[in-house]
């Protein structure tokens, strides 16, 4: 063999390797299945809560593995590359051979390709061909977009077809593919994903990215106006709100009021509400004192009942109707639940009836907090000693806003990618090239008729139509 | 009338219309099959009913919104959605023996809803997050999905069962099918009940014993007993081809549901996608949907290779819906105990 034979031979092989549907499947479990750990072990945190949680061996092994950041590994990376190339190459593959089939120019049939099949639906009708032929023609073309007729030797042969472009619809699926994939790409290359915090009044215009030390200069800067944020009177968070100028040259350009859902875009870049916080309040002014006693109140959701019961800090009471123990065990100037500030608040430890103890958080702001917990009892702190306002002076609370800014110009490509997927799905799902063939033979007292037909896909539903329209001429007769 | 009283009703009835499908199955009675799709047919009204109900109530109450937003809420209507694709498949393929197989899914989804403790049932108000257009369309089109899927789950143990033992199964089978069954049950139970793993496991333990017991008896019927049972399942053929539609249908509302997710996040958190962990499991999902539309389409796989990865499927639905809960994320107002 000359060598240029065996390179030949060699990039087939490895065409043929891309476009082989084993790898398809290979490659889709492997994602599914390699997806799971990025799910079980939590993404991008700090090394050191890694090292304690998996000791040093796990640790290191992990690490050379990249899971902690598995999504971004060379290995994940080199998976969805595989999977790139696989539908690449499969489609043109393909779509080289069914090209001719979907743009024929002018399509033709061919009686031979019709008369072997199987599934065919035969009947008489007293009519000559002839005259049944436009009458059936009339027919099909109400249902089908285009249809054909031609002589055959015992009488006629009809043909209607509709929606050859429906073989289209695989493709568009998997262009859909490759354009998500490169819009992440050019997100990921021509963009950015920063955070910053402002405080009340402040203007930045530099941003931290993401997941690196970097910071970002942009052309303009962002004034927060005002933050504001409510909550309902069960202590879950209502709207987190900043008013927000963006300022160019000196100059306010536009004024806007975020909220989740809703962010500020200006010049290709999208401002949204993340996050805020308190600006550390002024020095030995308005401090909340530690709390000496609490006057707890104690409602039972069985019975109704409230009940009161003042102790210190460290004391463990008796929750009446057998509800169990409650010990007062902290207070925190600060106190959080699931990530969001709630003020300052008595932690204590709840041990009821029968089952282990928990730690509760009762805020002093938020009375009805603890009734979100749905235990036996609800507990709040109605009275501590000694006492001052909860809420200092409205005018000395500062707030600072957290804004993610990012720019992503490949996220127009992702959304093209969403429309064709799922017209693309649509099509291949749903709709087929289908074919029916009718031919007419002469008879003694009229014509024989067979109906039967073809579809790239669905086949059952194909033979379901097929077998419809044949009752259907049987009733036409002409 | 209160609309938790009111879908708390619906779970009796969805109960009753599963009772009266599996009698006209097993005692092969047109009676109580026709009854039951009347009564699945007022369970579903009443479920819709319960749904527009809970939307009325929650304008009432001042905190306005689609009646979506939660677990207890996602689970209704999940239920409601099934069901509505469990009648139209009964209507086209004139069986009512699926429902014997279909109803009692949709049953224990309304039961776990309103009876699971650490589910409430209660109208909560909105966080930021949850405040979008998108919430409507996101959460509607993954249900239609998950609701077509397990509808195909369903109809994947049919298959299996009309189906029989396979001849030429591999012995090792024999090892790996109790303890994929043990694992399976066991993990179920640990993220829907919230057990201790070890009480899951016991469990897993005792339900094995059930369905090995259940299958020993049955292996032991007369012939002509086995015949009688299956006789009444759609044959092989169209089962498989149901399945494949349904999850074609599935398959088309999860990547809608995917894709109006992403776009939402896009405009709550300036990112389409990232890899939190709800996120990754709804790809996981479609991962695995994805093969089996290949293996079918292009390779032609048929019958159980098909059945037992559009298990494989669904299980990867539950945890989509529910595991993910265990696990830490952005996705956690759909959590237990919310």
């Amino acid at each position: 063999m000359d060598p240029e034979n065996v390179s030949a031979d060699y990039l087939n092989n490895i065409w043929k390797f891309f476009a082989s549907l084993q790898l398809t499947i290979v490659v889709l479990l492997s994602l599914a299945i390699t997806s799971i750990i990025g799910t079980l072990i939590p993404q991008n945190e700090d090394p050191g809560v890694y090292f304690q949680a998996f000791g040093p061996f796990l640790y290191r092994l992990f690490d050379v593995l990249d899971i902690f950041d598995m999504y971004h590994s060379w290995w994940f990376q080199m998976l969805i590359l595989l999977l790139t190339a696989n539908v690449l190459v499969c489609s043109i593959d393909r779509l080289s051979l069914t090209w001719k089939i979907i743009f024929p120019g002018n399509p033709r049939f061919t009686p031979a390709r019709f008369r072997s099949r199987k599934n065919r639906h035969e009947f008489k009708a007293p009519v000559v061909p002839d005259r049944l032929s436009g009458t059936y023609r009339a027919f099909l073309s109400k249902r089908f977009h285009h249809t054909d007729i031609t002589p055959t030797d015992t009488g006629v042969a009809l043909f209607a077809e509709k929606w050859r472009w429906a073989r289209l619809g695989v493709y568009v699926v998997h262009l859909s593919v490759i354009l998500l994939l490169m819009g992440g790409l050019v997100g990921s290359m021509f963009g950015f994903d920063g955070f910053v915090n402002i405080p009340e009044g402040e203007s930045v215009d530099t941003v931290r990215l993401r997941n690196s030390s970097e910071t970002k200069k942009l052309d303009f800067a962002i004034r927060c106006d005002d933050f504001d944020l409510s909550f309902y009177n069960t202590g879950q968070p209502k709207e987190f709100r900043s008013s927000l100028t963006i300022v160019e040259n000196g100059k306010s350009v536009l004024q806007k009021d975020i909220i989740v859902n809703d962010p500020l875009r200006y010049r290709g870049i999208n401002i949204f509400q993340a996050s805020y916080g308190e600006m550390a309040p002024p020095q030995s002014r308005q401090r909340i004192p530690v709390p000496e006693t609490i006057t707890l109140s104690l409602t039972s959701t069985e019975s109704g009942m409230t009940y009161q019961e003042t102790l210190v800090s460290g004391q463990t009471i008796t929750i009446p109707e057998g509800g169990g123990t409650f010990t007062w065990t902290s207070f925190s100037r600060a106190a959080e639940f699931r990530g969001q500030p709630i003020g300052p608040a008595i932690i204590g430890k709840l041990t009821p009836r029968n089952g282990d103890p928990t730690e509760i958080v009762l805020p002093l702001q938020f009375p009805s907090f603890d009734r979100m917990r749905r235990g036996e009892f609800a507990l709040a702190v109605i009275d501590r000693q000694p006492d001052t306002p909860l809420q200092p002076d409205p005018v000395e609370k500062r707030y600072y806003t957290g804004l993610q800014v990012t720019r992503d110009p490949g996220v127009w490509i992702v959304y093209t990618g969403f429309i064709l997927m799922i017209a693309g799905c649509f099509v291949t799902f749903f709709m087929s090239h289908q074919q029916v063939y009718v031919e007419l033979s002469e008879s003694r007292s009229g014509s024989r008729v067979m109906v039967t037909g073809i579809a790239h896909r669905n086949k059952v539903s194909m033979a379901n139509r097929v077998e419809a329209i044949a009752r259907q001429l049987e009733d036409v007769r002409g | 009338m209160n609309s938790s009283y009111l879908l708390s009703f619906i779970t009796f009835i969805y109960g009753f219309a599963a009772f009266l499908y599996i009698a006209a199955w097993i005692f092969r009675k047109e009676g109580p099959g026709k009854l039951a799709t009347w009564v699945s047919l007022v369970g579903v009204i009443g479920n819709g009913a319960g749904l527009m109900l809970r939307w009325y109530e929650s304008y009432r109450l001042g905190i306005g919104h689609a009646p979506l937003a939660n677990l207890y809420e996602s689970l209704v209507f999940f239920a409601f959605v099934m069901v509505i694709i469990y009648l139209v498949v009964e209507r086209r393929y004139r069986s009512r023996t699926i429902g014997a197989f279909a109803m009692p899914i949709a049953f224990l989804t309304m039961a776990y809803a309103s009876m699971a403790p650490h589910i409430s049932s209660r109208i909560q108000p909105l966080i930021p997050a949850l405040k979008s257009n998108w919430l409507i369309a996101h959460v509607m089109a993954c249900f239609v999905g998950y609701g077509a899927f397990a509808i195909a789950f369903g109809v994947s143990f049919m298959y299996l069962m009309k189906k029989g033992r396979e001849t030429d199964q591999p012995s090792s089978m024999v090892y790996i099918q109790p303890v994929v069954l043990f694992l399976a049950v066991a993990l179920l139970n640990r993220i829907l009940m919230q057990y201790p793993w070890g009480l899951s496991a016991l469990i897993a333990l005792g339900a094995c014993v059930l369905v090995y017991a259940a299958m020993f008896l049955y292996q032991r019927m007369a012939p002509a007993t086995r015949e009688r049972l299956l006789d009444r399942l759609p044959q092989t053929k169209v089962l498989d081809e149901l399945n494949y539609q349904l999850i074609m249908f599935g398959f088309l509302f999860l990547s809608a549901g995917i894709i109006t997710g992403a776009v939402w996040a896009n405009s709550a958190w300036g990112r389409y996608w990232g890899w939190d962990p709800k996120e990754t499991w709804s790809l996981i999902t479609w991962f695995v949907y994805a093969t089996l539309l290949h293996a079918r389409m292009m390779r032609g796989w048929h019958g159980r290779r098909i059945a037992y990865l559009s298990i494989l499927g669904f299980m990867a639905v539950l945890f989509t819906y529910f595991g993910v809960n265990l696990l830490p994320g952005l996705h956690s107002y759909g959590a237990m105990g919310q």
